[in-house]
Formats: structure tokens, C-alpha cells, sequence
């Protein structure tokens, strides 16, 4: 096979990890701010964070361009500050992905901490334990499946990304060239085979990803808040 | 308070002596609960004074609120409120301050845990949840000890056997106790006052003998709009628990 073909895996299986791992970092303080605090306009918060689940990734991808771009505010402090061009580079398209999957990882993440009873925080508190050690020792560890299903759900959605990233990087090989991208390509020179390949691909980790979610939650159904 | 109709005033003001057993009784949606979350320092009064021996935990007046961390209390939950990731041994050892696993040995025989150690509280019957939560509760050495409705979900003979483990724990490790209870068999069996509350106001505050015994107008008074006073005892004894809050 040629290297192109692992190298746009590659890229993708990059973006997708590294998208996870900061939403990941993200998600956990924006997810405890929604289910555990009250403040103004919070249900408008709570929708633009779920917007990118009904617009379509073209209109996002359309709005990130602009931004980019050195004329508006964003892109004119990215090039003043970094020497950098977001558009049309990893990082622009790894910005993108970032907020186009937020619900995907805030959304698990937020259901988690709401079912977890409050009698578990106010418990950990009154044995003299910070909120700290509460969140690491009581909270985290309490909400594994819905961690899980963050993770899966953003990394399965990132990898399948296709608008967003092609309004945003365009199609440049080992750069924002990603397998959705690709397939799209190969179809259009009529190179079937290629596309299958990686289609078959992106199929055989996105079952996986489901399965091991569905599987795990199951093994999880008798937890018991005792 | 918010109870089920609507917002509801709390005020009770009280004084509890150390190693008093105190059981606060009174109908549902009276505050009981409230009050219990007032003391832990989980829910904010809007006014009063909470003075714990020489301690000040809550003053509205010098702005004083102490968080449940810096509070020396064992609050044990209705629920129970083990945490299910831990297992019992690692859920008492949690609620120590320093890491001293004799100690945490010590507490598991005393309540009967040691054959269980390893089990998580989802492996663990009603009876044997409740003893965990009583020795985490206990692990942390508070000063004050509350619990709330402790038995309500236990089968009765189970319920005689755990009464007389809290008791004999009372005994042993002497720490000021608050329970609240709607069993007047229990109270009888464990308290050493009564603190009787209605609709958010205190109406009594005795040892549970003399508030029982007169089960007529106990009765009477907890069934009647009239909040009317009755006669209350005070100690001579050193005050070594006071507390006047109030919540709206």
C-alpha cells in the first residue's frame, strides 16, 4: 500500500486523539460548571455548546474561516502574536474540531456528574475532604462510563469530521488531509478501491468504538448508589 | 427551608451538652433534616450563631461560616451515602485525616465489618450499609456525630441489634450526638433529650421520659395548629453545644 494511504490515517488518527485529549481538559470544568452552578444565561451556553450537533459543519467551518483570517480580530492576533496562519494548517483544523465536537464530550461528561447523588460531595466535604479530592477520588472515579463515552463519542465523531475540516484546511496531504477527505478525493478520481480502503477503515473503528461503549455501560447497568 | 408546601421558616435555638444523645423528632417536612445540614455546614443559615464548645462555626452578625471541612462533624446520610467506587475498608479509611490502617482495623471489628472489608457497598445488605456508614462517620473522630433517620429503612430485629451498636459506640467514644428519628421506641432507647420540632419552630426540648410519658399531649401538640409552649427543663450542666440558627 502507499504511504500516503497510512499517512492520512495517521493524520487522522492525530487529530482525532489530540482533539479528544484537549476536549478532554476542557469538557471536565465546562461540564462541572453546567451541572453543578447557576448563572445568567446559562441555558444560552448550554445551546451554543450544543450547536454544532444541528448546524451544519460547513456554516461553522464557513464562520472558523473568517476568523482565521488576518483582516478580522482572531487571525490578525494568531499572525501578530504566533507568526501563525490557522487556516489551511493542523492546528486551524484542530481548533475547528475542537469546538465542532464540544457536545460530544460535554454532554456525556455533564450527565455524569448530574447522576452522581449529591449526598457523595456533601459526604466527602463533612469527612473534611477538599473539592479537590472529592473531584478526583469521589466524582471521577464514580463516573467512568460516561468518561468512556465521551472519549469514544468524540474521538468516533472526530475521525468521520468531514465538513468542517475541508471548509477550514482544505485537502493538503500530511497536512489536513484526513481519511473522510480522502475518500471524498479517491471517489472523485474514481479510484474506488482506494476509497473503500479507507472507508472500510474508519467503518471497523467506528464499531469498535461503539460496541466497547455499549459493552462497557452494560458491565456498568448494576452500579449501585448505595 | 424549602419543604414540600412551599418556603418555610427554621428557627430553633438550643443548647446541647457534651456527650448528650439528642434525637430531634417531629413530623415530616418540620426541618429536621435542614437542621442537621445547617450544623454540617451544607446548607447557609440567613441568620444566627452556631458555637461549637469554643468554636465558632456560623455568626451572620461577624460573618463567620465555617465550611464542613473545618467543622468537626460525622454526618451520616439518610441514604447512607458510601461511596460506591470504594470498597467498606477504603470508605472508612477515606474519612480519615491521617492514613492509620489499625486504627481503621480497630473500627471494622468494633462494628463487625472485618469479614466484609473487601466488599463494595453494592455487595452489602441495608443493615450492613448502615453499620459502614456509622463507622465512617465515626472514622474521622467528630465531635459532633449526626444522624439522619439512621434506621428508617431496616427491618425491626435488625433495627433493635443496630440500636444498641450506636449506643454502645455513643458510650465508648462519647461524642456530642444528634439523631433524628420518627420511632418513639428508638428515642426511648437512646436519647438522652429530645428536641421536638414543628412546622420550622421548636416546641419542646426535654429528656425523652418526661416528653413521653405525657404521650397524650405530645400527641395533641403535634397534631394541633396551636404551637403553644411546653415547659422545658434547662441543664445546669456547662454548656458545651449552642446553636441559634434561623433559615427562611
Amino acid at each position: 500500500m502507499e504511504p500516503e494511504f497510512y499517512q492520512t490515517l495517521l493524520l487522522t488518527g492525530k487529530l482525532a486523539t489530540w482533539t479528544t485529549i484537549l476536549l478532554l481538559l476542557i469538557g471536565f470544568p465546562v461540564a462541572y460548571l453546567l451541572a453543578y452552578k447557576r448563572f445568567f444565561l446559562k441555558s444560552l451556553v448550554e445551546a451554543l455548546i450544543s450547536m454544532p450537533m444541528v448546524l451544519p459543519p460547513t456554516v461553522l467551518g464557513f464562520y472558523m474561516l473568517v476568523a482565521y483570517s488576518p483582516e478580522y480580530a482572531f487571525g490578525h492576533f494568531m499572525e501578530q502574536v504566533f507568526n501563525r496562519r490557522l487556516a489551511f494548517s493542523f492546528e486551524g483544523i484542530l481548533l475547528a474540531s475542537v469546538i465542532f465536537s464540544l457536545p460530544f464530550m460535554v454532554q456525556p461528561l455533564q450527565n455524569g456528574l448530574m447522576f452522581i447523588p449529591s449526598s457523595l460531595r456533601e459526604a466527602s466535604a463533612t469527612l473534611g475532604k477538599s473539592n479537590l479530592t472529592t473531584f478526583f477520588r469521589v466524582i471521577v472515579p464514580n463516573m467512568i462510563p460516561s468518561i468512556v463515552t465521551g472519549v469514544a463519542m468524540t474521538f468516533a465523531h472526530c475521525i468521520g469530521e468531514f465538513g468542517v475540516v475541508i471548509m477550514v484546511g482544505g485537502n493538503m496531504p500530511g497536512e489536513t488531509r484526513v481519511a473522510s477527505i480522502a475518500i471524498y478525493d479517491e471517489v472523485q478520481a474514481l479510484n474506488y478501491k482506494t476509497a473503500n480502503r479507507y472507508s472500510l477503515v474508519l467503518f471497523i473503528i467506528s464499531i469498535l468504538l461503539l460496541t466497547m461503549i455499549y459493552s462497557f455501560n452494560r458491565k456498568k447497568k448494576s452500579f449501585d448508589y448505595a | 427551608m424549602q419543604t414540600s408546601e412551599g418556603k418555610a421558616e427554621l428557627n430553633v435555638s438550643a443548647e446541647i451538652n457534651s456527650g448528650e444523645f439528642l434525637c430531634i423528632f417531629g413530623p415530616s417536612g418540620a426541618g429536621k433534616t435542614t437542621l442537621l445540614r445547617i450544623l454540617a455546614g451544607l446548607v447557609k443559615p440567613d441568620f444566627g450563631r452556631i458555637v461549637f464548645g469554643n468554636t465558632v462555626w456560623f455568626d451572620s452578625e461577624k460573618q463567620i461560616n465555617l465550611t464542613p471541612q473545618e467543622r468537626s462533624v460525622g454526618l451520616m446520610f439518610q441514604d447512607y451515602a458510601l461511596f460506591p467506587n470504594m470498597t467498606v475498608e477504603k470508605n472508612i479509611q477515606f474519612a480519615q485525616k491521617q492514613k492509620d490502617l489499625n486504627s481503621v482495623k480497630n473500627i471494622m471489628e468494633l462494628f463487625g465489618l472485618t469479614s466484609l472489608c473487601k466488599r463494595k457497598p453494592h455487595q452489602l445488605s441495608g443493615g450492613q450499609k448502615q453499620r459502614v456508614a456509622l463507622a465512617r462517620a465515626l472514622a474521622s473522630n467528630p465531635g459532633l456525630l449526626m444522624l439522619d433517620e439512621p434506621l428508617s429503612a431496616i427491618d425491626r430485629d435488625m433495627r433493635l441489634v443496630l440500636q444498641d451498636e450506636i449506643q454502645k459506640v455513643h458510650l465508648l467514644l462519647q461524642p456530642v450526638s444528634l439523631m433524628v428519628s420518627h420511632d418513639v421506641q428508638e428515642i426511648l432507647h437512646l436519647a438522652t433529650s429530645v428536641l421536638v420540632i414543628k412546622n420550622g419552630k421548636m416546641i419542646a426540648k426535654d429528656h425523652p421520659d418526661i416528653l413521653f410519658r405525657e404521650s397524650a399531649e405530645m400527641n395533641q401538640l403535634l397534631h394541633s395548629p396551636d404551637l403553644g409552649n411546653i415547659s422545658s427543663h434547662s441543664s445546669e450542666k456547662p454548656t458545651f453545644y449552642d446553636f441559634i440558627p434561623t433559615f427562611k
